[in-house]
């Protein structure tokens, strides 16, 4: 067999930041959307519960996609994450407060308990939203980086139009996908005011992905990725007519081909470079000078092999489990757990 | 402060945070397992009592658990760039099959379980359960082969030509030793971590009630729940000391100046005895201050050698030792200090083993006063149980503070019969484009968000043990039930 290697790994890596973007692109989309859609407590409730069972098995695809660059791209891993310090640490410690918020907001029967944990699952949906687009942007459009694969930029020079316009493409297909999702998840008002959202944001979505697009095409891109830009604007267009006709099933997938196809735009750009370097051509990060080894990256594709159709089917699975549509009244009343006063604790424990 | 202590603040920090929760999470989620099977088995409501009230506390933990743990996942990358790239070829491997094989597991099945008691049959969600611990084991398999490989590297060699090490034999990686036995150590030592909790917890209710009212319904369910955790301590107690008496036979083979620097033994001695007290300059690692109090004789040669005469190393012979072999002065023409800090690694090695004897009185003590059918009405009980509580908690950090600043100055350990090559000081393995305000910011960030979060993460476990086991009741799902029934669960 005489396969190349890093070649099948810089393709892997770009189909897991796919299921990540997909997946967890909704997510954040629901997250950010809380408020709009949801209104009162329940309304609120309906939302997050939608994603509920599932946001946490969404974002592993972020962990296994990190794991994947470590072990496959080694220098890639160390240049990116050393390099982009500043926006990851922002979007580390979103998912950390998020995970937090999503799971304590209803722990506790209390509303000033519950509208805080509300914000913080809200801030922390725009913020990874908007920077995942900056970093991803930057990636394409390369930075500086020296003849030790050390980045020697500052977080400065990371804020850039082309990048500030990836970030926005990220947080209104995200808008636009959560939206959709909400519509296709919920019964009664919350729906309503989801499909209302999702009217609105598919040709805001069209026409800031197009122009990212096209930018990226123009300026750092090859020719056959022209294809890849009709497909995602296949997928926007889709999303919007069938938005419009109340299709909310084709216009999910509309718009789940367009975040895949903006990927593959991503990648498909990179190839043969992983991390441009904007010092020096010579100095980037290629798919070759920046992978592991062959042993490793067989006995990584073996690995692949085995799992990701096993993690596939039973994550579809769950989606399975749980498909029917959420209304109100499918929520339950709060637990009725509250924390105690000073005073009565000691009652309480001592009686 | 330069960027290497920041980052090693940190990286410790935000570790051993993390490994705060992690115990807890592997033991109670089997426990938890293990306390629906009965319920499934024997259909007694006091069983589904208390895989509700146990697990939602497994909830309110595990939460945490995966906000900590991305953070870990991201941070080699962020401040140890250059040990990434020395050994990512290796390393990167057992981190991505973790994700892969282990946390899909974990999180899809908790999702399911959590939300599933009214959308899966009952045996179908019982699997689920046992799938969520499943991969909390096979996550903790993974990540402590990573960690073991830094411990005692094997399947790699040296390329000279990319300066960076590189795997020759995953099998060896996933079956080194060292792996072997830290496993077995660490899982055990969850399983005394969640014993401890389940039996604390227990023991606390059931005092209280036992107090107000001799026949109060729920007192046979906290005795129950009391003894099971009694049994599973005794269990992992047993686990744990001959795990840990293994490690440290094979640590004096392939750390010899960690297990040293553990016994404060600065001269080469046969027999060597333990040391159970020091006095003295510990602190400033000066090898002649050290005066031992309190000793038990042949002690460490046995626990080196199993030979209670055998001769065992001192840290003066093994600095020469390592000097000769690693190189005596670094880049800068300084010498290179080999022992770690003897401060940290001898009190971390005695509290490890010696917080422990809580979790043992307690054990001890519940079996004694539930014979034959009684409960513990005992006031002092509630207050050993409550003191209990966090000490195996602070056991296990301590056991991880001592097996990684015990490795130091190396980020990659030497293996003494292996490549001399591979190997990593810390201070090479940080990043060399990260600013120091950029650790500065990461790590005054994540402290503070630790914190707080930390305080939610405690009040609420507090709130909801003080709550008790719920009543609680099963309808199994049914086909036709009404789209507008309430979820069984919802955030
Ligand atoms: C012995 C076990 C053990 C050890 C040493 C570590 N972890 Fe951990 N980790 C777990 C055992 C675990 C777990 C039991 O699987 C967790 C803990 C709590 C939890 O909820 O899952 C988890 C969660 C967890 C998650 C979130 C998973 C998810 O979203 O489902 C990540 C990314 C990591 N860990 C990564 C790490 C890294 C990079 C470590 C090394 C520094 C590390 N952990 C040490
Ligand atoms: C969860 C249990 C763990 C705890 C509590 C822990 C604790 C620590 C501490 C306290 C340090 C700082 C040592 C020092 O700087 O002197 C450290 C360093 C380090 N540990 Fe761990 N560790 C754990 C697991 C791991 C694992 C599983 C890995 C790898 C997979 C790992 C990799 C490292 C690295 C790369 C350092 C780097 C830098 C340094 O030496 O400071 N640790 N750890
Ligand atoms: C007789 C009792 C014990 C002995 C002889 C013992 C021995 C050891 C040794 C030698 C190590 C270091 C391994 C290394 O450097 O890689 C270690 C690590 C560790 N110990 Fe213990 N131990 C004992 C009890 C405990 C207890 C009671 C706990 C916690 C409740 C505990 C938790 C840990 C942990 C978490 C580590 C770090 C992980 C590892 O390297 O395995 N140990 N122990």
């Amino acid at each position: 067999m005489d396969l190349d290697l890093p070649l099948v790994w810089f393709v892997l890596i770009a189909i897991l930041w796919t299921g990540y973007l997909v997946l967890e692109g909704f997510d954040f989309g629901v997250g950010m959307l809380l408020e709009k859609v949801g209104k009162g407590d329940r309304g609120r409730r309906v939302a997050l519960n939608s994603i509920g069972p599932v946001w946490d098995g969404n974002e592993v695809w972020l962990l296994t996609a990190g794991g994947a660059t470590f072990a496959a791209f080694p220098h890639w891993y160390a240049t990116l994450f050393s390099g982009f310090y500043v926006p990851l640490l922002l979007i580390l410690l979103s998912l950390i407060v998020r995970a937090v918020a999503i799971e304590y907001r209803g722990k506790i029967n209390d509303d000033a308990w519950r509208r805080r944990w509300d914000w913080v699952i809200m801030g922390s949906a725009w913020a990874p939203s908007i920077l995942w687009g900056v970093a991803f942007a930057n990636i394409v459009r390369g930075v500086p980086i020296d003849e030790t694969m050390t980045y020697t930029g500052g977080v400065l020079n990371l804020l850039n139009p082309y990048a500030l316009l990836g970030g926005a493409t990220t947080l209104v297909l995200f808008l636009s996908h959560g939206a959709i999702f909400l519509s296709l998840k919920t019964h009664g008002a919350v729906r309503e005011r989801s499909e209302a959202v999702a009217r609105t944001m598919a040709p805001i979505a069209l026409v800031v992905t197009a122009i990212f697009a096209i930018w990226t095409q123009v300026a750092y891109s090859v020719t056959w990725t022209w294809a890849v830009v009709a497909v995602a604007a296949a997928g926007l267009v889709v999303a919007l007519v069938a938005g419009r006709a109340g299709r909310f099933g084709w216009a999910f997938v509309g718009n789940a081909v367009a975040i895949a196809f903006a990927v593959v735009l991503i990648f498909g750009s990179l190839y043969p470079d992983v991390m441009p370097s904007s010092t020096d051509p010579a100095y980037s990060l290629t798919v070759e000078n920046a992978s592991s080894t062959d042993y490793t990256l067989t006995v990584m594709t073996w690995v692949a092999v085995i799992f990701t159709p096993i993690v596939l089917l039973y994550q579809g699975w769950t989606y399975w489990v749980f498909r029917r549509r959420l209304s109100e009244d499918n929520i339950p009343e709060h637990s009725s757990l509250t924390f105690l006063p000073k005073k009565d604790k000691k009652t309480k424990v001592e009686k | 402060m330069e960027v290497l202590d920041l980052a090693r603040w940190q990286f410790g920090i935000t570790t051993v945070y993390h490994f705060i929760l992690v115990p807890l999470t592997i033991g109670l989620s089997t426990l938890v397992a293990i306390m629906q099977t009965a319920w499934v088995r024997t259909g007694n409501d006091k069983y589904l009592r208390l895989t509700k009230f146990y697990g939602k506390l497994l909830l309110i933990n595990f939460a945490l658990g995966i906000a900590t743990g991305i953070v870990q996942e991201f941070q080699f990358g962020m401040n140890w760039s250059e040990y990434s790239r020395f050994v990512g070829d290796i390393f990167g491997a057992p981190l991505a099959i973790e994700a892969l094989a282990a946390f899909f597991l974990e999180s899809v099945f908790l999702g399911l379980w959590i939300f599933g008691w009214d959308r899966l049959p009952q045996k179908v969600h019982l699997a689920t359960v046992w799938a969520f611990a499943a991969g909390s084991l096979l996550s903790a398999y993974f990540i402590i082969a990573a960690n073991s490989w830094m411990q005692h590297p094997v399947g790699a060699e040296f390329n000279p030509e990319t300066g960076r090490a590189e795997m020759t034999d995953f099998w060896a990686v996933l079956t080194n030793n060292t792996t072997l036995v830290a496993f077995p150590h660490v899982i055990a030592t969850a399983f005394l971590v969640a014993g401890t909790f389940v039996a604390g917890i227990a023991v606390y209710w059931m005092v209280r009630h036992a107090r107000q009212d001799k026949a109060h319904p729920d007192l046979p369910m906290y005795r129950t729940a009391a003894r099971f955790g009694a049994s599973v301590m005794l269990l992992a107690g047993i686990a744990v000391i001959v795990t840990g008496d293994i490690q440290a036979k094979l640590m004096f083979q392939q750390q010899p100046i960690k297990m040293a620097a553990a016994e404060g033994l600065m001269d080469t001695a046969q027999p060597a005895p333990f040391s159970l007290l020091t006095i003295g300059n510990l602190a400033g690692n000066d090898p002649e201050s050290v005066h031992h109090v309190l000793e038990i004789p042949g002690l460490t040669s046995y626990l080196a050698t199993g030979d209670w005469n055998g001769e065992v190393l001192g840290i003066n012979d093994l600095q020469e030792i390592y000097s000769e072999r690693y190189g005596a002065v670094d880049e800068n023409g300084e010498e290179i200090e080999y022992r770690p800090n003897l401060l940290v690694t001898y009190w971390s090695f005695r509290l490890m083993i010696g917080l422990a004897a809580f979790s043992a009185a307690l054990c001890v003590a519940i079996y004694w006063f539930t014979r034959r059918g009684r409960v513990i009405d005992q006031p002092w009980m509630r207050k050993l149980a409550l003191i209990s509580l966090p000490m195996p908690f602070l056991a296990a950090s301590f056991g991880w503070i001592f097996t990684e600043m015990g490795r130091q100055p190396f980020v990659v350990a030497p293996n003494p019969t292996g490549s001399d090559q591979v190997m990593l000081m810390t201070m090479l393995g940080v990043s060399s484009s990260t600013s120091i305000g950029e650790v500065a910011l990461s790590l005054s960030a994540f402290t503070v968000v630790y914190a707080i979060l930390g305080v939610f993460w405690f009040r609420l476990i507090q709130r909801y043990a003080v709550e008790g086991a719920p009543l609680a009741h099963y309808e199994p799902p049914s086909d036709d039930d009404s789209a507008d029934k309430p979820m069984s669960f919802a955030y």
